[in-house]
């Protein structure tokens, strides 16, 4: 590992993985421990869903969305993947000197908006200001808690994943990545692309009432689809395989993917959940996403399989075979 | 989406893939030299397509990878320098230097700005008028007339802070350098987009001297499978030739206005290679009318450039003449996120590819 | 060292125009290009039109591969 941070310990992918296991997991935690979005903690044999997200996106405002937006819904994901009915957030804010009150009055205010969507309560919080450059713009801290309806520790764990089970994702990707490229300004590019952020604690309640064999839930962020995939199957050890043709992408994602060298795999979502589903009710959660206007291009994209364990494969577009690895750095605009 | 979607037809694949069974008995290797054509290979899993006896191997087709290391040791110390700023393209942020890399240095605090086009960079310029901007200009001939536009309008417009640092280079020599070695290459998967500034004639000297087959290759799937098609054909009946497969977007005289541009502004010297050496008349360098904008010439400074890691065998990798795995530093010590070597660090170098596809042998 | 990609030209202002892939629009250099007109397809390549694609080719080519037989 090298001495110094820098970006790609933040991007998800493969650098943020060895980070957290060589530095955090070692001081604070179990080394044989199953990292996911939220922790499951049993208080008084009551089971509850905790966790903690920073972020500190640049720009705050973009196509779809903002910091806080992106701060209420990136928490309530974490733990309704977990299977737990989302209650309540926390949320402290680092502001910069300077940043204007409108901006975040703007900020607060969508905050309360995705709040009262999710259905969750914002609590407590926290202030603090610094120094002009000491911090970019406003930087959003968050803890979530949700109850357990159910026991459903299998979803976090994929304790329950067999060879056959199907793997879905609830729509098209890069959406995210791709409405905060445009948004800087370096690039010269108009994009009509939208953030997909948005709170996805009903479509999954949705599914688990509708008591359908769903093995494994992950939302897919930071590292995109293939960072998940790669985690999923070195958890439990099988392999998967990845039917390219299949995975929805927006045209004009695909457009400036194309031009950058950007792969849609490896890119940034916040509004997508991966699950993996008995194959006998594969079609029928397709079917029930498709209702919800979260899940409108639903599609099953792959398959659980016991051949090569801990790795997955893509059945390219043309029907040429790859392998698909973990995200290892930033992905940069290329010109070769 | 047009011109894309067309060739990436899965039937016509098909039918390609079919087609080359006739080729089966085949024993031949066949060479790219395009960094381009290492990406798309891999990523529509063309290996997995071809008969048993087709063997791609991938060549010096990289920029990045064939950038000496102090250039980008040059590039680093220009960073330290007040109020410079470093613009790039984003494919050399990470290529290790002698101590450091581009990336490493803008963790601790340097101006260094990737860029998708050397018009940015200019602009960046422009805004930044106490600043000196210098742009770094890597790749072949595909990407050096980008870089001679800019000086040009540079000059015409009399913008007095910027400057380029060219490691251009052309691809011919380096061709040609590649026969004249141990290297078994039976056939050349010629650079598609380098031809559409050159034309294909540049590699007339290839059957004509050494009796090697050339097809100008695009980069969809039907495009490579095409040309590898089209190459075999030529290796079976012994009839080398250049042929144009990528004719929407080649001809044989190529785009003769960007070859006026280039011509205008760059003049060829001998230059260095990562992992094969000096090439003569291989590299690209500004004209004397264009010396003011020639950052080697206005940036005195002092670097250290220390050779090679002696275990780094990217030389021979890009030669074609071994594999990453005859390396002792893959997988281990060099990897994507902690590169050693050029061929890893870029992610279509020969190395990059590799670790890609190292533990899985299911594909044949 | 190619990364192309074919965009349509929508809108020529002087030496850039604006060109679409896909849905997204690009401002791109085209100093290198001549005689080019709207509607007309160009492989472009880090900020800059390469070449213009010739449609007669791409069409041929395409035939070529639709008329193969397997054998």
């Amino acid at each position: 590992m090298m001495d110094l941070i820098n970006l790609n310990h933040g991007s998800g992918g493969k650098a943020s993985q060895d980070l957290i296991k060589k530095i955090f997991i070692r001081s604070f935690g179990d080394p044989n421990g199953i990292l996911s979005d939220s922790a499951i903690l049993n208080i008084d044999s009551k089971k509850i869903a905790f966790t903690t997200d920073s972020f500190v996106i640049d720009p705050i405002f973009f196509p779809g969305g903002d910091i806080g937006k992106l701060a209420v819904c990136g928490t309530v994901n974490d733990i309704s993947v977990s299977g737990a009915i989302p209650k309540f957030l926390s949320a402290s804010f680092i502001l910069e000197e300077g940043l204007l009150i409108n901006d975040l009055k703007k900020i607060v205010v969508s905050m309360a908006k995705q709040a009262k969507l999710a259905n969750i309560k914002i609590v407590t919080g926290d202030t603090k200001v610094v120094n002009k450059g000491k911090c970019d713009k406003i930087f959003i801290n968050t803890t979530g808690v949700g109850i357990f309806e159910k026991e459903y520790n299998y979803i976090s764990t994929g304790d329950k994943i067999e060879v056959g089970d199907k793997i879905i994702i609830n729509g098209a990707l890069g959406d995210h990545s791709i409405a905060v490229l445009g948004t800087r300004n370096e690039l010269e590019f108009k994009i009509g692309v939208e953030s997909d952020c948005a709170c996805l604690n009903e479509l999954i309640q949705v599914l688990l009432k509708a008591d359908l064999k769903i093995r494994f839930m992950r939302d897919v962020t930071r590292g995109g689809l293939a960072t998940v995939l790669n985690e999923l199957s070195d958890i439990i050890s099988l392999g998967v395989e990845l039917d390219e043709k299949n995975i929805p992408v927006h045209e004009s994602v695909n457009g400036l993917c194309e031009i950058l060298g950007f792969d849609p795999l490896y890119l940034a979502n916040e509004g997508k959940v991966l699950m993996v589903v008995h194959p006998n009710d594969a079609v029928k959660v397709v079917e029930i996403m498709r209702t919800h206007p979260l899940g409108k291009e639903s599609k099953i994209i792959g398959e659980i399989v016991s051949d090569h364990p801990k790795m997955v494969v893509g059945k390219t577009e043309i029907g040429g075979k790859r392998i698909i690895n973990m995200l290892q750095g930033e992905q940069l605009p290329r010109i070769c | 989406m047009k011109y894309i979607n067309e060739y990436r037809d899965n039937v016509l694949v098909r039918k390609l893939s079919n087609k080359l069974r006739k080729y089966n008995d085949l024993d031949i290797s066949l060479m790219e030299v395009c960094g381009g054509h290492t990406m798309a290979i891999h990523r529509f899993g063309i290996p997995s397509l071809l008969p048993k006896g087709i063997k791609l191997l991938s060549g010096p087709g990289c920029p990045v990878c064939v950038s000496s290391i102090s250039f980008i040791d040059k590039a680093i110390a220009y960073s330290a320098i007040k109020n410079v700023i470093i613009t790039t393209y984003g494919d050399l942020i990470r290529v290790p230097g002698s101590q450091s890399s581009l990336e490493k240095e803008k963790s601790k605090g340097a101006d260094i700005r990737i860029v998708y086009s050397t018009l940015e960079a200019l602009n960046i310029a422009k805004i930044n008028q106490n600043k000196k901007v210098i742009f770094l200009g890597i790749g072949f001939e595909t990407t050096a007339p980008a870089s001679a536009v800019v000086i040009q309008k540079a000059y015409h417009e009399n913008i007095q802070n910027f400057f380029l640092l060219s490691t251009h280079k052309i691809m011919p020599p380096v061709m040609e350098a590649l026969l004249n070695e141990d290297v078994k290459i039976d056939g050349f998967i010629c650079p598609g987009h380098v031809s559409t500034i050159t034309g294909s004639k540049i590699y007339d000297f290839i059957p004509d001297k050494y009796k090697i087959a050339c097809v100008v290759t695009g980069f969809e799937p039907t495009d490579l499978m095409q040309s590898i098609y089209m190459l075999a054909k030529q290796i079976h009946d012994k009839t080398p030739k250049v042929e144009i497969q990528y004719s929407r977007a080649v001809v044989k005289e190529g785009n003769v206005k960007a070859q006026k541009i280039m011509n205008e502004v760059f003049e060829t010297r001998n230059d260095i290679w990562r992992g094969i050496g000096e090439i003569p008349d291989s590299g690209l360098k500004l004209r004397e009318k264009y010396k003011e904008f020639d950052a080697e010439l206005v940036f005195n400074i002092q670097f250290e450039s220390k050779g090679e890691n002696p275990a780094c065998i990217c030389g021979d990798i890009l030669r074609g003449l071994k594999t990453p795995k005859d390396c002792n530093l893959f997988g281990k010590t060099c990897s994507p996120v902690n590169p050693v070597g050029a061929c890893m660090v870029s992610s279509e170098g020969s190395c990059a590819a590799y670790y890609k596809y190292q533990n899985y042998d299911g594909f044949n | 060292m190619c990364l192309s990609i074919p965009g349509k030209v929508i809108k020529i202002s002087g030496d850039t125009a604006e060109v679409t892939v896909g849905g997204t629009i690009v401002n791109i250099g085209i100093q290198m290009v001549e005689n080019l007109n709207e509607g007309d397809y160009v492989l472009v390549h880090a900020g800059f039109a390469l070449q213009i694609i010739d449609e007669k080719e791409a069409l041929i080519t395409l035939q070529l591969l639709r008329e193969m037989n397997d054998s």
